[in-house]
This record gives structure tokens, C-alpha cells and sequence, in this order.
């Protein structure tokens, strides 16, 4: 029994220990962002990377996102007569929370998860340490430009997958199915507010998720095992760990702007 | 060159990002109808508004020709005193035109639809419409239909 305790009590300092570290990491990291200004190569490099890579699977989950949301959204408002309203359901549940969301989820597993692999093996193979030796500090020269980046990246991500998205939608509902096209983009129009849905929904969860993403894959880089296992273990943690964060996180912000207390 | 390169893909990638929240301000969001708002304002009171909104829709014929832009209630005489904001371009409705909130379908947003009426007298900034018919309230109107039915006067065959 004591050693149940022990154990369990043990875990959690364990964990406390890690958050701690995760937040003393950022600080650092913040603060070494302000060498980007001597080294802007460094950061389109980066975006390049991070950014305009990530766009083809971007692109085509937003797309067949939208598409689905446009077959099952008929399916469901037809018996009601109401498929005029399928325009606001499908912007309305792409805005507030699928596109934030399932980008977050798709970064993490096309860019996070190869942020870590990067950080961890420069880890391994002691790339960071022989930087330290030359005075050239990491978080600078390696992972500032990489979370900056990140930190771009996701929103604008985030943007493009919500309008292929629904434009998805729109080729499904109203070439496809019929639906009136007018009716289609009126009722969107009259439903989705600019700041309320898309500055909350897409700039502010995009933006929060894009900072948790980045701050975990490069931290469990950085925290890594210099092993190959252990580089393989901080990978599979990266994409975990940043989904479980994102859900929860996109809990918390949905109650806090869209619960209505 | 290779740095060029580099630098061409991310400035497209940005662009991509810039048109696409474009999009969504423009296409998607209300933008184009917040700012633009040079209408001229008209008040019409209502006994009951119903479940109607502000930036709710004023018709008339169908046609979109405003919104609401406010709903208040009259501290004297407790009706509900609706704000209406009239596209300028519609600016010879007749004076002793009626206002009455309907609902678009069976489950849909309700609306104010304006009936014009016959004289030569135009609504102009800060008239009232007289003139209204209030929401249809639906348990309201079940409530009455169960009394009738109560009371044994409901015609039976």
C-alpha cells in the first residue's frame, strides 16, 4: 500500500518536474527569439519547412473535410426542409472548430513529429553540444527559428484548410446536391460573425494551438534520450502529447468564447 | 538561388494564407454588412418581438432592404421598440406603412417584413411605424387552441 503511495506520489512530482522544465524551456525560447532579427534567412528557411510542406495534406483534408460536412449536413437538414441552413453548418463547424483542430492535429503529425526527430537527433549526434563548444547558442541558431515559424505557420494553415474547407462544402452542397447557391452563402452571411467566429475561432485557437504544438515537439526534441529509441520515444510523445493538449485546449477556449457564461 | 526559390514558396504560401482569411472576412463573415451601415433609422413597436434578433433582416416583398439594429423595451409603456436601419436606396417607403415579425419556414429565423402602405408621404430618419403586427408566439397560440377545445365549443363531426 505505502509503495502504491510512493509510486503514485512519485509520478506526479515527476510530471511536475517535466512541466516545470516545459516552462523554463519557453522562457528561453522566447527570449532567444529576438535574434531572428539578425537572421531573417533563418526563419524563411523555417516557414518553408514547417509551412509550405505542410501544404498539400492541408489541402486536401480541408477539402474532403468539407466535402463530408456537405453530404452529412444534407443528410441530416432534408428531413427538416432546411437545406438553405447547409451553408451555415458547414462554415459554422469548420470555423469554430474543425479547422483549428484538425490542423493542429495534422501539424503535429507532419511537422511536429519531424521537429522533434530533427532537435532530437541533433541531440544524439551531439550537433548541439559542439554548437555550444563554438559559442553559438542552439536556442538561437536552431529553435527559435523553428517556433517562430511554427507559430506563423499553423494560423495561416489554419485559414486555408477552414476556406478549402468550405469551398469543399460548397461543391458538394450546391453543384452536387442541388442546394440553392444564393441561399447557400446568404445564410453563412447572416450567421457568421467576423470577429465572434472567425477572429475567436480561426486567429485565436489557431494561434494558441500553433504555440502548444511548436513548444511540445521542440521540447521533447530537446528533452530527448540521446538514443535512437530514445529519439523514436520523444516523437511518438510529440504527436500525443500536442493532440491531447489541442482537444483539451479547444475545450477550455470553446467554453470560454462560445459557452455563454 | 536556391535561397530565391526558397523565398518565392514561402511568399506564395503567405499569399495563400492572406487570400484565404480574405475569404473568410469577406465571402464568409458579415464584414461587407458591418461599417457600410449609412442607412437611415426607423423605429416600429411591437407588443411581443418574439425571438426576434438584432441584424435580423427587414423584407419587404422578399427583398432584404435593412436590419435590425437594436431592440428595447419602453419603460412607460412596456412594448418592445425595435430599431431598423433602412438601405438608403429605399427611401420612398410610404408613411403609413406596417411592420409585422414573421418567421422564415417552419423552424427558421424570425424577421420584419414591412407592407407598404398608399400615401405620398415617405418614412424618412427617426419615423415611427404605427402600423404593427406582433410575433406569433406558438405557445400562445396552443394555449388558446387547448382552451377552445376545453370549453366543448370546438365544432365536432
Amino acid at each position: 500500500m505505502m509503495a502504491w503511495l510512493a509510486e503514485m506520489g512519485g509520478f506526479a512530482l515527476d510530471r511536475l518536474v517535466r512541466l516545470g522544465r516545459a516552462n523554463l524551456f519557453l522562457l528561453r525560447l522566447l527570449g532567444a527569439l529576438r535574434f531572428l532579427f539578425q537572421r531573417p534567412g533563418l526563419l524563411i528557411k523555417q516557414l518553408y519547412m514547417v509551412g509550405v510542406l505542410s501544404l498539400p495534406i492541408i489541402l486536401v483534408s480541408g477539402l474532403f473535410v468539407g466535402m463530408v460536412l456537405g453530404l452529412q449536413g444534407y443528410a441530416n437538414l432534408v428531413d427538416f426542409g432546411a437545406t438553405a441552413s447547409l451553408g451555415t453548418v458547414v462554415a459554422l463547424s469548420l470555423i469554430r472548430e474543425l479547422g483549428p483542430v484538425l490542423t493542429a492535429l495534422l501539424y503535429a503529425g507532419r511537422a511536429g513529429s519531424a521537429l522533434t526527430a530533427e532537435i532530437g537527433l541533433m541531440k544524439a549526434t551531439e550537433q548541439l553540444a559542439s554548437m555550444q563548444m563554438m559559442a553559438v547558442d542552439p536556442f538561437q541558431r536552431v529553435l527559435a527559428p523553428r517556433f517562430l515559424a511554427g507559430c506563423i505557420a499553423v494560423p495561416i494553415l489554419t485559414g486555408i484548410f477552414t476556406a478549402v474547407g468550405i469551398l469543399g462544402g460548397y461543391v458538394v452542397s450546391v453543384i452536387q446536391l442541388g442546394v440553392d447557391g444564393g441561399a447557400f452563402w446568404a445564410q453563412m452571411q447572416a450567421k457568421v460573425q467576423l470577429f465572434a467566429d472567425v477572429g475567436n475561432g480561426v486567429l485565436i485557437k489557431s494561434a494558441v494551438f500553433g504555440l502548444l504544438a511548436n513548444w511540445v515537439a521542440l521540447f521533447e526534441g530537446y528533452e530527448a534520450l540521446p538514443t535512437s529509441e530514445g529519439v523514436s520515444r520523444a516523437t511518438t510523445r510529440t504527436v500525443v502529447t500536442t493532440s491531447l493538449a489541442v482537444l483539451g485546449w479547444d475545450f477550455l477556449l470553446t467554453a470560454l468564447m462560445f459557452g455563454d457564461w | 538561388m536556391r535561397q530565391k526559390n526558397l523565398e518565392l514558396m514561402v511568399g506564395v504560401f503567405i499569399a495563400l494564407g492572406l487570400a484565404a482569411f480574405l475569404l473568410l472576412a469577406l465571402k464568409v463573415s458579415d464584414l461587407t454588412s458591418i461599417g457600410n451601415d449609412q442607412g437611415y433609422r426607423i423605429t416600429a413597436r411591437f407588443e411581443n418581438v418574439g425571438g426576434l434578433k438584432v441584424r435580423a433582416p427587414v423584407t419587404l416583398g422578399g427583398v432584404r432592404i435593412g436590419r435590425v439594429i437594436s431592440i428595447d423595451l419602453d419603460r412607460q409603456s412596456y412594448e418592445a421598440v425595435a430599431t431598423l436601419s433602412i438601405d438608403p436606396r429605399y427611401d420612398r417607403l410610404p408613411a403609413d406603412s406596417g411592420a409585422s415579425i414573421l418567421t422564415s419556414g417552419l423552424l427558421g429565423e424570425q424577421y420584419v417584413s414591412l407592407e407598404p402602405g398608399g400615401m405620398d408621404s415617405y418614412l424618412k430618419n427617426g419615423s415611427v411605424i404605427k402600423l404593427t403586427q406582433s410575433a406569433l408566439v406558438l405557445e400562445k397560440l396552443i394555449g388558446r387552441m387547448l382552451t377552445s377545445a376545453a370549453s366543448g365549443d370546438a365544432p365536432r363531426k
